[in-house]
């Protein structure tokens, strides 16, 4: 028996089960995607530049040089993801073509299209997309995302956004195991949803796929927190790189993940890991990332 | 039957629910001392680099050892037989593989992402082919003392070696429970 088959929702769904629990990490250099992998990450996302230094710098963020990405998949034998602009398909199959094992169609760079996302179903390689709320979530999904994660505030080392996503996105995953057959195509109206993934989320009470939690980590305790409000895993973009001592951050961040209801353990390793990277409070930014997409 | 889940990080839930659907007790196994009373175990797939490290920093690592030497029967699927192999082809210099299944394995043996796959498989003992959904999949270049349970491309993807059952693929991801039914019988 010689058949195979590539590219199916089990097996890039699949994925992303392979990655819950753990913690995902923006690296820029194949020098940092060393030091996320020793500390344990599950993951990298490779990327010219942070969130925190896209927000200072300004200017369009674009799709990293291939080159780059490359550079980071040769220094790590974790999976590699990269991200692509917001319906930009052409760089999705620039990185599908260099074979990076997730593409995150992303707020953080800045959007090429309007009006539509990427048709995530003409792809073998899988795709996370970020959410505020279960309508953008099921979109996302709908549009062939195998993977959602709450957007938070990237860049800002506040966990506000992403707690607000998270609650936003579960509570109504909630309310919808209330609500009865007919209240359901309502809810689908209310949410600008496919009807069928409303009933099977009702049913389900979860989402299809996984959800994880992104935007504003920056500590063991916050990791903690969105895992106990029901994320499944988490993304760490500027928290990590961004503080006074990566590593041993990153190796707490990891432990907490794992051991987040202990609360023994996550105060154990969050003892003496410098100073975080600094935050931002979220009604002085100029550009909220997590206002695009829709 | 109370089987220990190791919930460190991977597919953990998936093997919950198989195991509960089949009306065993699943307790997740974080730290040591919640293998106390389990009559078996499920190492799930994840990331191996991931589990191996989280092996130690959970102290879970000489107990889980010695109790899978004294023969505690474990189902461990893709990282999960590569945290049990002997020997780890493209690991990383500090991963340590507890040694106790007679196979070298090759981490991300099928290639990237892109390349995962599903396949179906002859399983001996199984009326009817079995979906392999694997993903990232370890690809075992040698095996030693194991018995060989099915192949795909005349490749081993699911042993025996004793009281241990490894698969390359995903079990807990096929929507079939029959190679769950298979490890819980063999337990006590």
């Amino acid at each position: 028996m010689s058949e195979r088959t590539t590219g199916t929702a089990r097996v890039k769904r699949g994925l992303a089960e392979m990655l819950r629990g753990g913690v995902i990490m923006d690296v820029v250099t194949p020098e940092q995607a060393k030091i996320a992998e020793d500390a344990g990450a599950t993951a990298v996302m490779a990327l010219e530049r942070v969130p925190s230094d896209i927000r200072r710098d300004g200017g369009v963020a674009r799709m990293s040089d291939p080159a780059m990405v490359e550079g980071i998949q040769a220094a790590v034998t974790i999976p590699v993801m990269a991200k692509c602009r917001i319906g930009h398909f052409a760089e999705a199959q620039i990185l599908q073509a260099l074979g990076v094992d997730y593409i995150d169609e992303s707020e953080v760079l800045t959007p090429a299209d309007e009006a539509y996302h990427v048709d995530k179903w003409n792809f073998t390689v899988p795709f996370v997309c970020g959410a505020t709320n279960l309508g953008e979530a099921l979109r996302r999904i709908g549009e062939g995302a195998c993977l959602i994660r709450s957007k938070g505030e990237a860049g800002t080392g506040n966990i506000v956004e992403a707690v607000r996503h998270l609650r936003s996105i579960l509570g109504d995953v909630r309310k919808l195991t209330q609500a009865d057959s007919a209240e359901l195509y309502g809810w689908a109206k209310e949410l600008r949803a496919p009807v069928d993934l409303v009933q099977e989320v009702a049913e389900r009470g979860e989402l299809p796929v996984p959800l994880f939690c992104a935007g504003g980590i920056a500590t063991p305790a916050d990791a903690a927190l969105v895992m106990q409000l029901g994320a499944q895993a988490v993304f760490v973009g500027s928290g990590i790189f961004k503080s006074e001592d990566p590593a041993p951050r990153a190796k707490a961040i990891v432990e907490a993940t794992t051991h987040y209801a202990d609360a023994e353990i996550v105060m154990k390793v969050s003892r003496s890991l410098g100073t975080p990277m600094v935050g931002q409070e979220i009604d002085k930014l100029d550009v909220k990332l997590s206002e695009r997409g829709w | 039957m109370k089987v220990g889940v190791l919930a460190l990080q991977g597919a953990y839930r998936e093997h919950a629910e198989a195991l509960d659907a089949l009306g065993a007790e699943v307790v997740l196994v974080r730290q040591p001392q919640h293998l106390a009373g389990v009559d078996a175990v499920v190492l799930p797939g994840g990331e191996s680099t991931t589990q191996d490290k989280l092996l130690d920093t959970s102290e879970l690592r000489a107990p889980l050892t010695d109790a899978l030497r004294d023969g505690l029967p474990a189902f461990a699927t893709c990282a999960g037989l590569i945290l049990l192999a002997t020997e780890v082809l493209d690991g990383r210099a500090d991963q340590r593989p507890l040694g106790l299944v007679d196979v070298s394995v090759r981490r991300n043996g099928y290639g990237r992402q892109v390349m995962s796959f599903e396949a179906p498989l002859a399983v001996r003992g199984l009326d009817g082919p079995f979906t392999g959904v694997f993903i990232r999949a370890p690809r075992i270049e040698r095996a030693g003392a194991v018995e060989v349970l099915a192949e795909h491309d005349g490749v081993p993807v699911l042993v025996q070696s004793g009281a241990i059952t490894g698969a390359c693929f995903h079990p807990e991801l096929a929507g079939d429970l029959r190679l769950h039914e298979r490890f819980l019988s063999q337990v006590r």
